[in-house]
């Protein structure tokens, strides 16, 4: 009966690689649809709004486990028969986190001090240069903290991943349960390179927050 | 696209998701419970306790928060396994989400009790309450219904990760799904009924909250207004 080795912990190292590599794409692409949701979050015409909110509740609203189950086969429904994992599980992610950072950063948008607004609108700034030259600069500034914070679900949450097929960390270590079956060693090993991964960005944002003293005001 | 979506094909599986669904409902209210009790105890600890035990609840708090429920559902099922208890999937399911919200309250319940006035304690020492008095009147009822949308939010989220002890073949409604799926193999349509179903429940736990925050914070119900 092997027992847990060195093989096996740079098996986990390379997955922990996919771990982080599934985080960028989810976080690029959560931020990239996010932040149009949020715009349209808080836009003057109301069927956008309304399509916004629609879209921010039923993300939130259903599990992520649903939600790559239903992309899983619903990539397979369009005809794509052969669909990466990496795919499903990128899409599925970026959805998840586009629906939670739209949340987030419609608050820090709209956070920023209403005077702000009229003042720019005094200045006879259009509304686009009100928004990347007023809004969006203080908002940005609002929103590291909690971006970061919600980094770290994201990182956690790739964890899901191994349900459509993606070899990342949890599921590494499931594999690796499967053969040497000894899983308190294998899962604690797995957690604490989450921890390692995860830990240092909580903190940051921790500092952070203190930094721009946006938690307590 | 030729796919034809047949929902008929899951009409007699209606028993079953409902009852997926009341399971998923359990699964969490005692989550829920077991939890908060946990948080708060943990909170408590964190502000009030002997050096050690600060150290052990911050401790506790990061590493739960900075790991995936779902390992932390494998530790659970398959670590006591090997230290020689059996417990059920259901059982490891109960242990590991209220571990995993206890420390997610703990936190929540602590921005409460640090938002507690001072002077307030001051005066409950003054009228000459005791420790287990001032606790309970003076600190925890304002700390907790001050934070108690932001518990909100987190009873919703735990009811939602509740899914993901499927993974251990817990029984609740994703796990239902599964089946179901696998004996109709119309898994599109499964998931997206789970899926409606999760978004009526994630409602229908908001509002009961929100109810259940009307009935315990009296003073709230009269005056009407935020603490």
């Amino acid at each position: 009966m092997p027992t847990f080795s060195l093989v096996h912990l740079e098996f986990l190292g390379w997955a922990a690689l996919w771990t982080l590599g599934l985080s960028a794409i989810a976080f690029i692409g959560g931020g990239l649809v996010g932040f149009a949701v949020a715009l349209a979050r808080i836009s003057p015409v109301r069927g956008l709004r309304w399509a916004a909110i629609g879209y921010i509740q039923i993300v939130q609203g259903t599990p992520l486990l649903i939600l790559l189950f239903l992309i899983y086969f619903g990539i397979a429904i369009l005809g794509f028969s052969e669909v990466p994992a990496l795919a499903a599980a990128g899409l599925g992610l970026t959805i998840y986190s586009s629906g939670f950072l739209a949340e987030i950063w419609r608050g820090c948008i709209q956070s920023v001090p209403r005077t702000q607004w009229e003042a720019a609108e005094c200045l006879a700034l259009t509304p686009w240069q009100r928004m990347t030259r007023v809004i969006l600069p203080q908002a940005a500034r609002i929103a590291t903290a909690p971006t970061v914070g919600f980094l770290v679900q994201i990182v956690k949450n790739t964890s899901l991943a191994s349900v459509v097929g993606f070899v990342e960390l949890a599921q590494a270590g499931k594999l690796i349960n499967n053969s040497i079956f000894e899983p308190f060693t294998v899962f604690m090993v797995v957690a604490a390179i989450y921890f390692a991964i995860c830990f240092p960005l909580s903190t940051w944002s921790r500092s952070l927050e203190r930094k721009l003293n946006v938690g307590r005001r | 696209m030729t796919y034809e979506f047949d929902f008929s094909a899951l009409l007699p599986y209606w028993r079953e998701f409902a009852w997926g669904a009341l399971l998923t409902l359990q699964l969490s209210a005692l989550s829920t419970v077991l939890g908060f009790i946990l948080g708060t105890l943990c909170a408590i600890g964190r502000a009030d306790g002997p050096r050690w035990v600060k150290f052990l609840v911050a401790c506790y708090v990061e590493v739960i928060r900075n790991t995936p429920l779902l390992v932390q559902v494998f530790i659970v099922y398959f670590g006591i396994a090997t230290l020689g208890i059996r417990v059920s999937a259901n059982m490891a399911a109960v242990i590991a989400l209220v571990v995993n919200v206890g420390a997610y309250t703990s936190e929540i319940v602590r921005a409460g009790l640090e938002s507690v006035h001072k002077s307030q304690l001051e005066a409950a020492d003054c009228l000459g309450l005791s420790r287990p008095q001032i606790y309970w009147h003076v600190v925890l009822r304002p700390a907790v219904e001050r934070v108690y949308p932001a518990l909100t939010s987190q009873y919703v989220l735990l009811m939602l990760a509740s899914s993901i002890t499927s993974q251990i073949s817990a029984e609740e409604l994703t796990a239902v799904a599964n089946r179901i799926q696998s004996d109709t193999f119309r898994s599109f349509e499964t998931y997206i009924v789970v899926g409606v179903i999760y978004l009526a429940l994630s409602f229908v736990v908001r509002i009961a909250l929100g109810l259940f925050g009307l009935a315990v914070f009296v003073r709230r119900r009269k005056l009407g207004t935020a603490l």
